[in-house]
């Protein structure tokens, strides 16, 4: 199947069934994707998934109504099960009350994105991994194939991205149960640089092999790496909507109206250029935002609906409302004095499980996992057994934050609930002078 | 119902395989959802979803293709790309499933209320708005929402050993949430947060109570925007049932799952506290602590006859008398690590594999009534429905959330604090179990987003618990 042709042949059909003030948007994801699930340094399970959506929305005036349909990709099977969702959404238009905040973007651009077919051999890869990882308790997953994603509507939008990419993340256990996480990912895969990402979580797994350090809760200094950090701007990423933050959802709500700010050394962009999200959203083409400017408040996401809803300008916000490529600019640390900068206290690789435990407070919860060491005089003495992190956001990374790396990291996504994820982010790591465990 | 049972069968007939085994699984799923907030009917939602996934079984090693290609010649290409890719990875597969056993039966199973007509959309809103609109005009409740999301499933499983077993559910999902503001905090209540969820058709709305209850939601959530919050220390803590529920489902139910401990999960979603060795004779909770899979209760989220591997379901004991006895693990899990297990080996869509869920996890019910169960603490805090989870990955240190608190002082509720939150470690927190709360405390509920595997699943899973108390549990507030 080519996508493109198929996306094009489904977008001509569409043009040709509206009718009157009819008019309709078409979105389109596909992906060919290879799954390979690592336990022990061998595959545990092995599969393939071919699958392609759309979602059609129907306007009539301001009357407007959704369907997802999962499509075969031939066209001869596909038409006709368009044409009955025509239907069908035409039959309910009718039921519906006008709705006071649609504002559809009716304006025509076109943003394509097509990155070269790469074709990837994931059983290839596999054996290259089974082999490399003898003698380690590897787990991993590896998720290979090309994406696409479309946009269009009877008004002349076009949107389109294609990319073929891997990703490989995976975790390295030691006989004791700690466990250091790397990953790989990219659009060619070069066995030499996979070789050297093992071989550096390989050096890391002999630190974890010492007798763990035992914290009792309290406030630590503590560095978190640029993956940890993700854990916790990710979690404040969609505070950032207009409606999160009209209605109370948000928990940047004290940052963006006045209440509580943010270290002057944070600045947060949402990127077009750099990030791997396609360039346009349901609404049209993305836009370079400000979010958070010396940590003080930026600007929001808005889509057209809120805009309507709240008296905001839209920006090209998806109806989300979150940032696809944010980037968090760094400072002046240099890598490489991370430990000496750190002196004594908690070098964090990872932390999960996230969640809110004051939501308007921005105060969060989560979970130390993967390469978590203890520190002293600059130099790694003992992994850290698992601990409960509780703070502030506007403390750790307010009056708590004493610098930043200077080259933010880009962190690829591995989400790959419903399909594969596109968005990305680009972090620094962080020096916090003090960082609350409770548990 | 089962529209394409005849042609699914008459293509799987006509597949061509040098496989030791095949098999294939067609899931179609359709999905309405309505949707008021602020009192303004949102756009309706539908989805059909259909495909099929297609495995294999070669010299050992399993593989799946997955397709929404349904045509004989879209089976066929799915099935050579499983066959393909099984062969290519002979040799480096950590199980031989050479000798794993396979399906044979043949069994429909139709869950009650799948036939039932639904109403139309126009209905639906209808019903929408009337609820809505018992929300006061308060300018502090600045966000509201009632929604209603109905889905059919249909699934075919058929194996070139003769198997065919097919399954037709319904799922109502209805929910109803306010947020009230001021310029300081904001604090949010709802139904049963998307913990209110059975099987069944439009009578479900009626038994869980949804319809009428927006004017106490929002009257509640202005009630914790004006609370004190939550203190800190040591006190009882009873959970009602929409907070047990979660309880159950971090702490007992990931930690349980056969493939956590088989160390499958470990790069994603965890581990487990809890080693092979433990069953028949960890203490895992007080006497009081009676825990099953039980797939038959009426309208419970993950009832049904047999699992997504075709392994038949039945009702076992996972923890008895506060002694722990089985796992949740399916047909392979049970094969590799000769622990008895239970039927549960699911998938959430035709286009992911199935792997170890917890499906229907309940605790039963004990002998206290409510006012007994508030009678008997001395100085505790009621806590109910959650609003934040988190722990860590192998399922034992742990810190809730909830949306509504209120302290118990001498036997008797006493007012309402917001922010209330608790911590503990799973592996003491059930040995602390005090009083199970009776029938008349007992509610079934489950949740539709139960994340977990590589690639990701987010599936359904039922719950069902009575209230219950936990002695000297360390509970807290707030930042604000």
């Amino acid at each position: 199947m080519d996508a493109h042709q198929h996306f094009s042949a489904l977008l001509e059909y569409l043009q040709a069934q509206v009718v009157g003030e009819e008019g309709f948007t078409l979105a389109y994801g596909a992906e060919v994707s290879s799954f390979i699930r690592f336990n022990q340094g061998q595959v545990r399970q092995v599969g393939d998934v071919q699958q392609v959506y759309v979602t059609l929305s129907l306007y009539q005036g301001q009357r407007h109504a959704e369907s997802k349909l999962a499509l075969s990709g031939v066209l001869d099977e596909d038409l006709p099960r368009l044409q009955q969702i025509v239907q069908r959404l035409r039959g309910v238009l009718p039921t519906l009350s006008d709705d006071p905040y649609l504002r559809v973007n009716r304006e025509a651009w076109c943003s394509e994105l097509a990155g070269e077919a790469v074709r990837l051999d994931s059983a290839a890869m596999a054996q290259q991994i089974v082999a490399a990882a003898a003698g380690l308790d590897l787990v991993g997953f590896l998720a290979v194939g090309p994406q696409y994603q479309g946009f269009a509507s009877s008004w002349g939008a076009f949107g389109w991205y294609a990319a073929s990419s891997f990703n490989f993340e995976f975790s390295l256990f030691h006989g004791n149960g700690q466990a250091v996480k790397s990953g790989y990912a990219g659009e060619l895969w070069d066995a030499q640089a996979f070789a050297r990402k093992l071989e550096r979580a390989r050096q890391q797994l002999e630190f974890l092999g010492r007798p763990a350090k035992l914290l009792q809760p309290g406030a630590y200094r503590a560095y978190l790496a640029p993956a940890a950090l993700e854990e916790l701007v990710s979690l404040c990423c969609w505070g950032f909507g207009a409606q999160a933050l009209a209605s109370g959802g948000s928990p940047l709500q004290r940052l963006f109206n006045g209440k509580a700010e943010l270290s002057p050394l944070v600045t947060m962009d949402e990127r077009i250029e750099g990030g791997l999200a396609p360039a346009f959203t349901s609404e049209g083409p993305r836009q370079p935002l400000r979010l958070i400017g010396q940590g003080r408040p930026g600007e929001r996401l808005v889509s057209s609906r809120s805009a309507a809803e709240y008296g905001l300008i839209a920006n090209g916000s998806g109806s989300g409302e979150y940032p696809m490529s944010l980037q968090m600019h760094g400072g002046e640390l240099d890598e490489q004095h991370v430990l000496q900068q750190l002196g004594t206290g908690l070098y964090i690789g990872n932390l999960w499980y996230g969640n809110f435990s004051d939501l308007p407070a921005a105060r969060l919860t989560g979970m130390t996992r993967f390469a978590t060491f203890w520190v002293e005089d600059g130099q790694i003495q003992a992994p850290v057994n698992t601990m409960r992190f509780d703070d502030s956001l506007f403390d750790f990374l307010g009056p708590q934050l004493e610098a930043l790396t200077r080259e933010p990291e880009l962190l690829l996504p591995s989400g790959t609930y419903g399909a594969r994820q596109t968005g990305s982010m680009a972090l620094p790591g962080a020096l916090l002078s003090r960082f609350t465990l409770t548990l | 119902m089962f529209a394409l049972s005849d042609t699914l069968k008459r293509r799987f007939a006509g597949l061509k395989s040098t496989a030791d085994f095949w098999s294939l699984r067609h899931v179609q799923e359709s999905r309405e959802s309505y949707w008021v907030r602020r009192r303004v009917a949102q756009a309706p939602s539908f989805v059909d979803d259909a495909g099929a996934m297609l495995t294999v079984r070669i010299a050992g090693v399993e593989a799946y293709a997955a397709t929404s290609d349904l045509s004989q010649a879209g089976l066929q290409a799915a099935l050579e790309r499983a066959e393909q890719m099984a062969r290519a990875l002979v040799g480096h597969n950590l199980l031989d499933l050479a000798s794993l056993s396979y399906p044979t039966e043949q069994n429909d199973d139709v869950m009650p209320g799948y036939e039932q007509p639904l109403a139309g959309a126009a209905h639906w809103f209808e019903l929408l708005m009337a609820e809505s609109a018992l929300i006061p005009q308060d300018a502090r409740l600045v966000d509201s929402h009632v929604g209603l999301t109905f889905t059919c499933h249909e699934q075919i499983y058929l194996n070139s050993a003769g198997a065919c077993l097919r399954r037709a559910q319904r799922y109502v999902f209805p929910q109803v949430g306010v947020t009230a503001s001021d310029e300081h905090d904001s604090q949010s209540r709802s139904f049963g947060g998307t913990h209110l969820a059975r099987q069944g058709g439009a009578e479900v709305l009626q038994q869980l109570g949804v319809i009428g209850s927006a004017e106490r939601i929002a009257d509640e959530a202005l009630q914790l925007l004006l609370a004190p919050n939550t203190p800190n220390g040591s006190r009882d803590l009873l959970l009602m049932p929409d907070q047990m529920i979660l309880q159950i489902h971090e702490s007992i139910g990931h930690p349980l799952e056969l493939d956590r401990i088989l160390g499958d999960e470990r790069n994603f979603a965890g581990t487990s506290f809890i080693r092979q060795e433990d069953f028949g004779q960890y203490p895992y909770g007080s006497p009081l602590l009676n825990v099953t899979f039980d797939p038959g209760v009426p309208g419970e989220l993950a009832s049904y006859r047999h699992d997504d591997d075709g392994t038949p379901a039945q009702r076992e004991y996972l923890i008895r008398d506060g002694i722990l006895q089985r796992p949740l693990g399916g047909a392979l899990s049970q094969w590799r690590s000769g622990l008895p297990g239970v039927a549960n080996s699911r998938a959430c869509s035709w286009n992911r594999p199935p792997i170890d869920r917890m499906a229907n996890l309940n605790l039963e019910p004990g002998d206290k009534t409510q006012a007994e169960l508030i009678g008997g603490i001395e100085r505790g805090i009621l806590m109910s429905n959650n609003r934040s989870w988190s722990i860590d990955d192998a399922r034992n240190k742990f810190q809730f959330g909830c949306e509504w608190g209120q302290l118990i002082e001498n036997g008797e509720l006493k007012g309402v604090v917001k922010n209330p939150n608790y911590r503990g470690i799973s592996s003491r927190f059930w040995r602390n179990l005090r009083a199970v709360g009776d029938v008349s405390t007992f509610e079934v509920m489950g949740t539709p987003y139960c994340g977990k595997g590589e690639p990701n699943q987010v599936i359904r899973v039922g719950h069902a618990s009575p209230a219950c108390v936990f002695a000297d549990i360390d509970v807290f507030g707030g930042a604000a």
